[in-house]
């Protein structure tokens, strides 16, 4: 494989969330996690990007790094978070470590040699990933999901007011 | 292009993390923020294929597990609030009334 700049781009990238990502599970401080989610975030859009999905992209961005880290921010510094009390034993840790090492291993070593690549043929769409094509998906083929999902979000709406509201019994 | 193998692998990495995560840390607000990044594991796999195969379907997927993910963290975090105000600890440990 010849070292383009899309390729330069992956490993510096693909680096970069796998350090923020360990920052998230490692740091004794909530909010350095939050924020080191954000990192993330961020990197897993670029992702998106070298994937020609801008949409998604951005949405990633706006929704995610915007929307619901803010919500996680908001929530540990309303409950005035510090660093964890207790950590979990070290034997655990060590089990947690180590199997996760196994999963991670197992996981990339599966894709890596054992997948072959779904590969379409031809040239990919000159609109592919724009917001008219996920517009069209969306409207067309997964206009009932769509639907769904509104009726979705107005019950987490409701529900998070009930249960956060002062007074609950 | 970067093959799309990649693409994946790196995800199964981050998935990985974050069940790493959810295992390790006992605090709530932590725990949530591994799911939400196994979450993202899986959408980069979604978009991965989705390019791979030439198809928008994967793209409509991440969109809807973006729209579950905001629902979640508006309804877990409500939660989180409302056991907080209860129990004042956000350690899972100590959240074991349901433990028989």
């Amino acid at each position: 494989m010849t070292m383009g700049i899309a390729e330069i781009i992956f490993f510096l990238v693909g680096a970069v969330a796998i350090a923020s990502a360990f920052g998230v599970i490692l740091h004794p401080h909530p909010v350095y996690s939050a924020l080191s989610l954000v990192v993330a975030l961020f990197q897993i859009a670029v992702l998106f990007i070298l994937l020609d999905a801008p949409t998604v992209a951005f949405l990633q961005v706006l929704v995610y790094a915007g929307a619901i880290m803010v919500l996680f921010l908001f929530v540990i510094m309303l409950l005035n978070l510090g660093r964890d009390s207790a950590a979990a034993p070290a034997g655990w840790k060590l089990t947690a470590l180590g199997a996760g090492g196994l999963l991670g291993a197992e996981l990339a070593a599966f894709f890596l040699l054992r997948v072959v690549p779904p590969s379409a043929v031809g040239a990919l769409d000159p609109g592919f990933g724009s917001v008219k094509a996920l517009a069209h998906a969306l409207f067309t083929d997964h206009a009932l999901s769509f639907e769904i999902t509104s009726i979705l979000l107005l019950v987490a709406m409701v529900g998070a007011v009930v249960l956060a509201r002062r007074g609950i019994d | 292009m970067v093959p799309v193998q990649y693409y994946l692998a790196l995800a199964g990495i981050l998935f990985a993390i974050g069940a790493v995560g959810v295992a390790l840390r006992r605090n709530v607000i932590v725990m949530f923020m591994s799911i939400e990044l196994m979450l993202n594991a899986a959408n980069l796999a979604f978009v991965a294929i989705a390019r791979g195969l030439h198809s928008m379907d994967g793209q409509v997927i991440v969109f809807f597990v973006m729209t579950v993910a905001a629902a979640e963290a508006a309804v877990g975090l409500a939660i989180i609030l409302a056991s907080f105000r209860n129990r004042t600890t956000l350690d899972a440990a100590q959240l074991s009334s349901l433990k028989w």
